[in-house]
């Protein structure tokens, strides 16, 4: 067995942290527990990055999971926490399929990102390899859980956490342009309010956010 | 960034955007409509200079042979709907389903989305288009829901939900794109930059850009209303503003595509990678044949034509997937007539709209008596995008077919029947809704019939004949195309 | 070398003694511990050894309905439980039997007795023996793939699933910062709360018959019987705080041919372990509500969950 590399072996805890806080997320089903685990995804991806940044040397890096901390574990948590309690949803969220064959699924799909990305990236060093195979796990665990929740916040918390793993991968891809980074940053931001004015009109005229009751429109015009 | 404003690409960006930031500001509608369509005349014309000045690359932004047509179709489409869309909202506001205050968020919304667009082809940069495109889709979703009723929420939301997934996968596959340059070209701007990359795509790691390029179909595809991803695309072409619904066929479809044929272009270069053609193949037949059985149970008319644009999405994905020279150079024409035809198309059937007061094809009967212009008008549309001769899409989907013949003919079997399947419904439809005895309410409408002829005498001509010039420019951009 | 070999089956004899004796002691403190958490006096610390002694001499009471599996039941669990205790390193490595102390075998033998003791809980027909038994079988069959999964992850660390070498790979540091070992270790520690039936999976301390899974099936028995289940109960405590130790927390074990002294570290670095793995218990036990029977499966759902994760993991280090 090669020697122990702390360094590394923080980044792949760090970054295994996350895959684990996206279980947390398809496994949580009350809102409010819904939005800390995301914040504590965000904190976790932002703690990986800052980590990141030391060992690649690359101080901007810090921005990045400045940008995190600052917009995904404070404001994006915050304000989606005021929209909750502002429209009174209900506070257990319905899902579609059973625990158990979720997380199974799960597995099977964390697996299935390891096999796939461990293979193709052969090439590349050891941190990008595990940050695109973790990242692609993360990736998929939150189409997973966008797939599984009929409420429209939790499929939101999905979207965004699907953007961390994004925001991961790129880490682990060195040297990605800053540019690329901030614009990303500013297009979630974007979506933020796009989501936000349409979560208020959907209970304006639903009086629900629960997507199921949209459904019933979908079958009638098709 | 002071020098790439005196660049000869600013205006195709600055001009949308400073119009909409104007436009977000002027209270009057009929004024806002206006100013759309005087902005949308610039950027036209801005991006017709481009001919002129030539190709020409920036660190983020490009214009080459590939992507200058796209950008003139794109500025010309957004013009030409500017100039429907001024007497489709007139309509509106009569009949209380838009208010001035959100007119004014429409248009500037409007010109946004051309601006994005606009990004999204001259960017040189695969994460800046990447962000392009992203924008784009918020800003279409915005459009789309701006009704505010039950479906056009629903349909938003799901275009929201769908679309932001598609281009997670699509980012996903930029990233992995880079991994794959970075050992060979290095880091930073340079190893995300098309111009860059392609001369050195075939340094890089096959594996990598086989797995990227999955990623990036089938997030772009999301974009371009491929099957099995395509779900949004009808919901969101029927419940949003006809002139939403004809950018959306005629231009965003396109902008998704142009990115795949990007991508395509780089794996292709790269010999070791696996052929993309074959994935491409199957997505676009998939999406073909799905579409064109789904014609016939369409209730909607703007659904009918939304499932049409699916299929004519898949015809042209088809035609790249197969590659070669002929077949690329039917998948541009078929690309560029397409939106020609479908804007058209989505002109008429917003007046038919307006006109009958309702979308149900069951509740709309005998237009061209009512209607006579309107009614030839769409005639002649549905003609055109179902592929009957002299018209331009007959021309592409006979250099399609005739070379599929020549280089694969099973593959021609589903590709024909696809197509065969898709006229009879078409035309099946059509007959309901252009002849017979004209049924329910109807209003006259002030419609603007110069957008929608402009176009079919556009795609008339395509049809019949092609400049020397032209032919040559579609032959040389095919060959690159690979 | 005859007295080498004798002195290492001394020294093997003497662990199988350790635990023997050790094990009412720690049911004993952690009982006591968590009667002072609650400020109450408590039982003192080395009741259960009075309750055993009692229960030996009392007169066995057999059921009509028993059949001799029954009767034999007891012998067998607390036969297959002790070797299974003995055999996990306590206070020194490569002893004479370590080469049979696989983490494998020592599942399969708690597997056996509980197989036992579900069956002896069938055997004599009553409404309670069969509810404990099926709710036990439940258990298990979630408790055991986890356990079993924890092991592969083991394994895939230390390149062994004996304890002697696991142990060793892990003392020597070589293995660094992996998040897979957190995830057995809480995956493992979960499969240790509802083997051994403690809060929140089951209430050692209670005749309640919604609640009771272990309890319920040695409703029946008595006397001498009664007592070989319960040190049965002990040992398994034992042996799980042990296995955890062994494997996460191996300092202090002896090596293999060390002095007497290193032997005498080696015992006290132990029952040091033991005692604040046991008031680590008494904790959790105190700080915690027992969870309705039908929400067990989740809890040890987590449990798989986890160790599979840990694996996956794993994999990822693996191509280093």
């Amino acid at each position: 067995m090669a020697a122990p590399n702390l360094q590394l072996d923080i980044a792949h805890m760090l970054a295994g942290g996350l895959v684990l806080a996206s279980f947390l997320l398809l496994y949580q089903n009350r809102i409010f527990a819904l939005l800390k685990v995301f914040a504590l995804h965000s904190l976790l991806l932002s703690v990986a990055v800052a980590w990141q940044a030391d060992i690649q040397g690359a101080p901007h890096l810090y921005i990045t999971a400045g940008i995190a901390v600052v917009l995904k574990v404070l404001i994006i948590p915050g304000a989606l926490y005021q929209m909750v309690k502002r429209l009174g949803i209900h506070r257990e969220v319905e899902t579609v399929v059973g625990i158990g064959p979720t997380m199974l699924a799960g597995m099977g799909l964390v697996a299935l990102s390891i096999v796939l990305m461990l293979r193709v990236t052969e090439t590349a060093d050891t941190l990008a390899r595990e940050d695109l195979a973790f990242a692609l796990a993360v990736i998929l665990l939150g189409l997973l859980t966008m797939v599984t929740r009929r409420n429209a916040i939790s499929q939101v918390i999905a979207f965004m956490s699907i953007e961390n793993g994004l925001i991961l991968a790129a880490t682990g891809a060195r040297g990605m342009p800053l540019v690329v980074e901030i614009s990303v940053a500013f297009s979630v931001l974007v979506a933020l309010i796009v989501i936000g004015i349409f979560l208020f009109r959907i209970r304006e005229r639903f009086d629900t956010v629960d997507m199921q009751a949209l459904d019933r429109f979908s079958g009638e015009r098709t | 960034m002071i020098a790439s404003l005196l660049d000869p690409i600013a205006p195709v960006l600055l001009i949308p955007l400073v119009a909409a930031g104007v436009l977000m500001l002027v209270p009057s509608y009929r004024l806002g409509a206006r100013i759309n369509i005087a902005a949308s005349l610039l950027a036209l014309l801005a991006a017709l200079s481009l001919f002129a000045t030539g190709p020409s690359t920036g660190q983020l932004l490009l214009v080459d042979e590939l992507n200058i047509v796209f950008i003139a179709l794109n500025n010309f489409i957004g013009f030409t709907t500017a100039v429907f869309s001024a007497s489709y909202i007139a309509h509106e506001v009569e009949t209380d389903r838009l208010t001035p205050r959100l007119l004014r968020f429409y248009h500037a919304m409007f010109q946004a989305l051309l601006c994005t667009m606009n990004l999204a082809l001259v960017a040189n940069n695969i994460g800046l288009m990447w962000v392009a495109v992203e924008l784009a889709t918020l800003t279409t979703i915005m459009l789309v829901g701006i009704y505010a009723t039950e479906q056009a929420l629903e349909a938003a939301w799901k275009y929201f939900i769908l679309g932001s997934v598609g281009i997670a996968l699509a980012l996903f596959g930029t990233i992995l794109i880079y991994v794959a340059a970075r050992p060979v070209i290095g880091e930073g701007l340079d190893a995300m930059a098309w111009t860059v990359l392609i001369t050195r795509a075939q340094n890089f790691d096959p594996r990598l850009l086989n797995l990227a390029f999955v990623f990036l179909l089938l997030g772009y595809g999301t974009k371009a209303g491929l099957t099995p991803v395509h779900a949004w695309l009808p919901d969101a072409h029927a419940e949003g503003p006809t002139p939403i619904s004809a950018v959306l066929s005629g231009l965003l479809l396109n902008v998704a595509l142009y990115a795949i044929l990007r991508f395509k272009m780089l794996v292709a270069a790269n010999q070791n990678a696996w052929a993309p053609g074959t994935l491409m193949i199957t997505m676009g037949l998939s999406s073909l044949v799905f579409a064109a059985f789904m014609l016939y149970r369409r209730r909607d008319i703007k659904r009918l034509f939304a499932y049409s644009s699916i299929e004519h999405m898949g015809i042209a994905t088809f035609a790249f997937g197969l590659g070669g020279p002929l077949a690329n150079f039917g998948g541009l024409l078929h690309m560029t007539m397409h939106s020609l035809t479908k804007s058209a198309i989505f002109f008429a059937v917003g007046h038919v709209a307006q006109a009958k007061g309702t979308q149900r094809i069951a509740e709309i009967r005998g237009l061209t008596v009512t209607h006579p212009v309107l009614g030839w008008g769409l005639v002649l549309g549905v003609v055109a995008i179902a592929g009957l001769p002299p018209l331009g899409l007959f021309m592409s989907e006979f250099l399609i077919i005739s070379t599929t013949f020549a280089r694969e003919p099973w593959l021609a079997v589903p590709l024909v029947g696809g197509l065969l399947i898709a006229l009879g419904a078409l035309i099946l439809r059509l007959g309901e809704i252009a002849f017979g005895e004209p049924e329910g309410p109807s209003v006259p409408v002030h419609a603007s019939y110069v957008p929608l002829f402009a176009h079919m005498a556009l795609v008339l001509v395509a049809g019949i004949y092609l400049p020397r010039p032209m032919v040559a420019w579609f032959e040389h951009v095919a060959g690159l195309l690979g | 070398m005859t007295w080498d070999v004798a002195v290492n089956l001394a020294i093997q004899g003497g662990q199988m003694l350790v635990v023997l004796l050790l094990a009412p002691l720690l049911t004993g403190f952690v009982r006591k511990v968590k009667a002072r958490l609650l400020r109450r006096q408590g039982p003192p610390v080395l009741q259960p050894y009075r309750d055993l002694l009692r229960l030996l001499r009392k007169e066995v009471v057999l059921a009509d309905s028993a059949s001799w599996v029954f009767r034999v039941a007891p012998y067998l669990i607390f036969a297959a439980t002790w070797v299974a205790a003995a055999l996990v390193p306590t206070f020194g490595l490569g002893l004479t039997f370590s080469w049979s102390a696989d983490l494998i075998v020592i599942a399969g033998l708690l597997g056996s007795a509980r197989f036992f003791l579900a069956l002896a809980g069938l055997d004599v027909g009553t409404s309670f023996g069969g509810i404990g038994s099926s709710r036990e079988v439940m258990i298990a069959s979630l408790a055991e793939p986890a356990l079993i999964i924890v092991v592969f992850t083991l394994a895939l660390i230390a390149g062994s699933t004996q304890l002697s070498t696991i142990a060793g790979v892990m003392e020597s540091g070589a293995v660094g910062l992996r998040v897979s070992l957190l995830l057995a270790l809480v995956a493992l520690i979960i499969v240790a709360i509802a083997e051994n039936g403690r809060i929140p999976v089951d209430n050692p301390a209670t005749h309640l018959e919604l609640t009771m899974v272990h309890e319920a099936m040695v409703l029946e028995y008595s006397g001498r019987h009664l007592a070989l289940i319960e040190l049965a109960a002990f040992l398994k405590l034992l042996l799980y705080v042990s296995v955890i130790a062994c494997v996460f927390a191996p300092w202090g074990l002896a090596r293999p041919d060390a002095a007497p002294a290193a032997l005498g570290i080696g015992l006290g670095a132990y029952v040091g372990k033991l005692a604040v793995a046991g008031f680590l218990l008494a904790l959790f036990e105190t700080s915690i509500a027992k969870m309705r029977v039908f929400r067990v499966p989740v809890f040890l759902g987590a449990a798989l969950m986890l160790a599979l994760l840990g694996t996956l993991l794993m994999f990822v280090t693996r191509v280093r």
